[in-house]
Order: structure tokens, then C-alpha cells, then sequence
């Protein structure tokens, strides 16, 4: 084994990190914990509620309610994302201009700041005057996204698709291209039907990326706020108030600020042990 | 298995060539005979891949057929062909085990799987792969992962040829020496013709009955190892094949004679040589060339030793001759002159042996 060069100068480099994450993450973070125990009527004047709040939180079925429509919103999404992303990644072309093309267009939705996106839906799928909701409306099919849960999920659905399904193209499209021409060639000469391809050269060297990709639409997609809450304000009723803008309301709607801060942190835990969870079932399985 | 030919071929990567050297392959027209065991030998960028792939059907040629036998399969595509290609970089499938991987070009053409147990084991057996079978391949080292590349290429049998595109780069010597040996006894087991490519001449001469020597797109000659020893038909045959390669020194023709330096250089065979020729040369290699009483004067600049026999640089005027003097055989004093084996001298006219 190499030996490790030991410089404690070194630790004066990561200071303004350090002091950087303090101020932008922990304080903030610290102020959050210091709410989730605590009850306030203003003032600046606390009372000592221990884990009252946390137990309020985790026993409400409001919260059960919108975390389970959370999972459901994000297992949706990722379904068709990502097997959607790699689709249109196979199908773009490898060479000529076609690739600057693609991709300028892939990049396009990823460009709009996500307010936009929710504003932009919203008067698109609007029954009345929207494209797309005078069209299905056309079709014989009674949609209204602003009265019924169905249309509501499927807009904020085919919203989410259709802004971030690119991010998973360009990741996938990427890690193609790093596969060398050779494997393709012997892939011919082995005889390989095109779906093995796929499966024993495509997949496997895709996989990194895919790794990343699906983290990042996971943690995205599961702290999502900006969007639905233009589109439907998360209703009709809450059935499209996920546990951003279920927070938001709690916090900013009642100012309940113990709950609120208690919620935030379970989130926060919630994104946390998921992602941990994710991370180590995709590299234990990398190691095999 | 048949005869492989290629007619008339040309190939260029690009939409429109225009120039000559816009062709990867210039025009040619090579048979490879059923059963042989071939090197192409040639400098990088020679066009030797570019060959190999126009025979396996993963580049369809800009001009020109290829025929397996009786059958035009110049459109037809590679899995097709029923031949097997080792490519240059090594190729595994990563998320499969060495087995996997050995199996893979048999099951892809559904072969029973006893026939592919059996099939497998023995090639792995062949290339030392055995205790590695259940291995997963992403875990091998370079060469193990050039082995199986290997394998994948040899597991086949009743190919109409295997082509190996310098298949033992990343291979340590030892062991390229052991797995060629090995090859060339697989040749001789199953009598698949085999095309070899390399840019090593120990390689190939070790490895082939005919070397086909590539240069610049072109094939510039076929033969046997002596043939290209003893009568390269170019002189890039001549510098390419041997250490240190051919002498090659300008000359005069006057009635047939050559002449180099002002003085008259038997040659053995009779020159047909036409006029018009821009260039003209003598060839003639170092093994060929002995010191003598009288010829051409010469100065002695180097001698380096190379074991069996001392290299020697001799110098008349602007020119460096080199010759091989054996071992324990003493160098002439002042005033040496060389001598020209006549047998063994061509001349040569822009390139290309006069007979
Ligand atoms: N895919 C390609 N596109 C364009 N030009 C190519 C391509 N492949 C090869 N060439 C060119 O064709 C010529 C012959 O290449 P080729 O790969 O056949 O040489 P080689 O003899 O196999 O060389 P090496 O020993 O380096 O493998 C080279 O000039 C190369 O630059
Ligand atoms: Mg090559």
C-alpha cells in the first residue's frame, strides 16, 4: 500500500468550505431544529415542547396522506422517465449534425426556470382555451384538471415528463457515447440480436449515469414545489399537495411554525434514508 | 469453409475521395486459399483493420465483391458470414462470467447446450481460463480479458476463417509467445484458415505459411517468409522484413547493367528493365553482402555487436551500406571493398522489383 502524505496545512483549504456549509446549510438547518422543539406565539418568546411536535407530525394523517401521494408522484415519474430517457438516448442519432440538433432541443425544457413551466402548463392544459385541453376535450374525453383529481395527476404527470425526462436522455445519451465502436462490432460478429445489445452493452455501460440520473430526478422529483403548486395549487381538494407544498401550507398557510419545522426535518430524514438506501443497493450491486 | 476473394477492391472512408491517398485501401485483388495461415503485416495505419473488417462485413467496400467460395457476400452482413473476428482492443461483456462470455457467439446462434459446454471448456482449457470460468469477466486483468476476447473468436467451429487484428498487444511476451504457439497448433488441429494481423515481423513470420505485406493501402507482396526475404518485390518488403532491413542504393542502368557509384553490379537474374523509370535502385541485404578482395571501396564507420554477428556500417561517399559479419570472423584493415551477392541483389524501379 501507498503511504499517505499527511499535511495538516491541508485543513486551511477546506475552512471556507466549512464556513461556507455553516452559513448556507447548518445555521439555517440549526434554526429549523431549534422551531421543531419549541412553541412560540412571537415575540421571540419559546416554550420547551421536547418531541411533541415530531409525534403530532408522525401520527397525522394528513402528513401520511401527502407523503404516500409523494411516493406515488415519484414512482410515476420515474417509471416513465427513465425507461422513456434511455428510449429516446438509443434513437438519437450518433454522428452529423442531427447530434447538436437533438440535443439543443433535449436542453430546451431544462432551460426554463420551473415557475415558467407551472405557468406554461397551466394555460396549456386549460379545458377552455389550452391546446392540449381543448384537445383532449376534442377527443370525446371529459377533462378538466382544475375539478378532477385524474386529469390533475395526469397534467402534473405529463408536466414533470416532459421537463425533466431530457436530463435523463442527456445522462444516458452521454454514457453511449463512451462506448467504444469495438463493442459493436463484436457484438455483430458474435451474432448478438439487438436486444442483447442492449442488455449486455448498452444497460451495463449506461448504468453510472442511470445511477445518477435516477437519484437526481428522485431527489428532485420528491421535493417538488414550483411546478404543481402553479398548475393546480395542489388541489382539486389536496389531491395534488405533495409534502412541499403540504409544508408550505403548514407553515406559511397556519403558521404553525413547531409543526412545520418538525415536518421539514422528517423530510429531510425521509430524502436522506431513501437516497442512502438507493445509493447502497445500486453500488453493492456494482461490486459483484 | 472456402476460399475467400477479394476483387477489386477499393475502399475509402470518405463520401467523395479525390486523391489517391483519400483511399484507405488502394484497388486490389487478393484470393486467400482455403485453409491457410496468413499474417498481414504492415506499419500502423497501413489499412490492415480496414481489410479485416471489409472481410468480415462490418465495412461494406466502396468498390468491388467479396466471395466466400461460390458466393458473393459483399452485402451480406457479418453475422452472416459465419466467420470470426478478434479485435484489436479487447472486447468483454462485463456483467458476465468468463463462461458467459465464451458462450455467448454459440448460444447466439442456438447451439445445443451440451455442444457449447463442451465447446467452451476446451478452448478455455486451451488458453489457461479454466479456474476463471465462473469468474464475472469485469474483474480480469488486461490480458485475461484479451484471453477471453480470444476465446470468443476460437469457440466457433466450421468458420469460414478467423481473423485475429493484433490479438496479443496487451499480452506480456512470454505469454504472447506461448498463446501464438498455441494458435498455430489450433490451425494445424482444425485446418481453419487463419489471417493474422500484425505489425511485428517476428509474429508474423513465426505465425504464417504466407505473409501478406501491407503498405500504404496496398498489398505490396504475398509470399512465403523466404520469398519475402529473399525477393522482396518492394523495396518497403525489403526495409520492413528484417534486422536491419535491405540496403537500398541508388543506380544507373546502362545495357542492362546496373551501375552504383560509376561501377557495374552483377545482378543474378536478367533485368527487363523499360525505360522511363524515374527511380532506380539496387537492393540488397545485409546478409548478402560479404567483404571482399575488390568491388566497391568502402570505409568502416560502426560495428555493432548483435550476438551470432556484428552489424557493420560501411560508407562509400554520401551512402551507408550495412553487412553482417559472423561472429569471430575478422574486419578488413584500410582499404576494405564490399561485394554484391548477384543471386541475392535486385534492382528496383520506383519502388517495385525489376524481373
Ligand atoms: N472509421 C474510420 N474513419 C475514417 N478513417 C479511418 C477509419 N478507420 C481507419 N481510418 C483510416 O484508414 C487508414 C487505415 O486504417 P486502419 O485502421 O485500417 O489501419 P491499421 O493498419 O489497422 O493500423 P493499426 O496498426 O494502427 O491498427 C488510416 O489512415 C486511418 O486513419
Ligand atoms: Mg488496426
Amino acid at each position: 500500500m501507498a503511504t499517505k502524505t499527511q499535511n495538516p496545512k491541508a485543513w486551511l483549504f477546506v475552512l471556507p468550505v466549512v464556513a461556507l456549509v455553516a452559513f448556507n446549510a447548518l445555521i439555517p438547518l440549526m434554526t429549523v431544529v431549534n422551531y421543531s422543539v419549541q412553541e412560540t406565539f412571537g415575540d421571540n418568546v419559546f416554550f420547551w415542547e421536547g418531541v411533541k411536535w415530531f409525534e403530532q407530525v408522525l401520527h397525522s394523517e394528513r402528513f401520511h396522506a401527502s407523503l404516500l401521494r409523494q411516493l406515488m408522484f415519484t414512482s410515476i415519474i420515474l417509471t416513465i422517465e427513465v425507461p422513456l430517457g434511455v428510449a429516446i438516448a438509443l434513437s438519437m442519432p450518433k454522428k452529423g449534425v442531427g447530434v447538436s440538433v437533438c440535443l439543443v432541443l433535449m436542453a430546451l425544457p431544462l432551460l426554463i426556470p420551473w415557475n415558467v413551466v407551472g405557468a406554461m402548463w397551466n394555460i396549456f392544459a386549460l379545458p377552455d382555451i389550452g391546446l392540449l385541453g381543448r384537445m383532449i376535450n376534442g377527443l370525446g374525453i371529459d377533462y378538466n384538471f382544475t375539478q378532477q383529481p385524474g386529469a390533475a395527476w395526469f397534467t402534473t404527470v405529463m408536466m414533470d415528463v416532459w421537463h425533466w425526462t431530457s436530463l435523463v436522455v442527456l445522462l444516458a445519451y452521454a454514457g453511449l457515447r463512451s462506448i467504444p465502436d469495438a463493442y459493436y462490432q463484436a457484438a455483430k460478429i458474435d451474432g448478438a440480436t439487438p436486444w442483447a445489445v442492449f442488455r449486455f452493452i448498452q444497460l451495463p455501460k449506461m448504468k453510472r449515469v442511470l445511477t445518477i440520473a435516477i437519484l437526481l430526478r428522485f431527489m428532485d422529483s420528491f421535493m417538488i414545489y414550483t411546478e404543481p403548486f402553479v398548475l393546480t395549487g395542489g388541489g382539486p381538494g389536496n389531491t395534488t399537495t405533495f409534502l412541499s407544498i403540504d409544508l408550505v401550507k403548514i407553515a406559511l398557510g397556519q403558521f404553525d411554525l413547531g409543526p412545520a419545522a418538525a415536518m421539514s426535518l422528517i423530510y429531510f430524514l425521509i430524502v436522506l434514508l431513501l437516497c442512502w438506501i438507493f445509493y447502497t443497493l445500486m453500488m453493492r450491486h456494482e461490486a459483484q | 469453409m472456402s476460399e475467400i476473394s477479394l476483387r477489386e477492391l477499393r475502399h475509402s472512408y470518405l463520401e467523395t475521395p479525390q486523391t489517391d491517398a483519400d483511399w484507405a485501401l488502394k484497388k486490389m485483388s487478393v484470393d486467400w486459399s482455403e485453409g491457410g495461415a496468413y499474417a498481414l503485416l504492415g506499419p500502423s495505419g497501413c489499412g490492415k483493420t480496414t481489410l479485416l473488417n471489409i472481410i468480415s462485413g462490418l465495412l461494406t467496400p466502396t468498390e468491388g465483391e467479396v466471395w466466400f467460395g461460390d458466393r458473393n457476400v459483399t452485402d451480406i452482413p457479418p453475422d452472416q458470414r459465419n466467420i470470426a473476428q478478434v479485435f484489436q482492443f479487447p472486447v468483454v461483456y462485463d456483467t458476465m462470467t468468463v463462461y458467459e462470455n465464451l458462450c455467448f457467439p454459440l448460444r447466439n446462434r442456438g447451439i445445443p447446450a451440451a455442444d457449447v459446454d463442451r465447446k467452451v471448456r476446451e478452448i478455455a482449457t486451451m488458453l489457461d481460463l479454466d479456474e476463471m470460468l465462473p469468474r464475472r469477466a469485469s474483474g480480469l486483468t488486461a490480458d485475461g480479458k484479451q484471453k477471453i476476447s480470444l476465446g470468443r473468436g476460437l469457440v466457433r467451429s466450421d468458420v469460414n476463417v478467423i481473423m485475429f487484428d493484433e490479438p496479443l498487444t496487451v499480452i506480456d511476451p512470454h505469454l504472447k509467445w506461448v498463446l501464438r504457439s498455441k494458435l498455430k497448433e489450433l490451425h494445424q488441429r482444425i485446418g481453419t484458415t487463419m489471417i493474422y494481423v500484425t505489425h511485428d515481423q517476428t509474429e508474423a513470420l513465426t505465425f504464417a505459411d504466407q505473409v501478406v505485406v501491407m503498405h500504404e493501402g496496398t498489398v505490396v507482396q504475398i509470399g512465403t517468409p523466404v520469398d519475402l526475404f529473399e525477393r522482396p518485390r518492394h523495396t518497403f518488403v525489403g526495409h520492413f522484413i528484417g534486422s536491419p532491413g535491405m540496403n537500398v542504393l541508388p543506380c544507373e542502368i546502362e545495357n542492362g547493367t546496373p551501375f552504383f557509384a560509376g561501377r557495374p553490379v552483377p545482378v543474378g537474374h536478367s533485368i527487363a528493365y523499360r525505360d522511363g523509370t524515374e527511380r532506380l535502385e539496387i537492393g540488397v541485404r545485409p546478409e548478402f553482402i560479404s567483404f571482399a578482395a575488390d568491388g566497391i571501396p568502402v570505409e568502416i564507420v560502426k560495428v555493432s555487436d548483435a550476438g551470432r554477428y556484428s552489424i557493420v556500417d560501411a560508407r562509400h561517399g554520401a551512402h551507408v551500406i550495412k553487412l553482417l559479419v559472423p561472429e569471430g570472423e575478422s574486419l578488413p584493415a584500410d582499404g576494405a571493398h564490399i561485394h554484391f551477392d548477384p543471386g541475392h541483389t535486385q534492382v528496383y524501379a520506383d519502388g517495385w522489383m525489376v524481373n
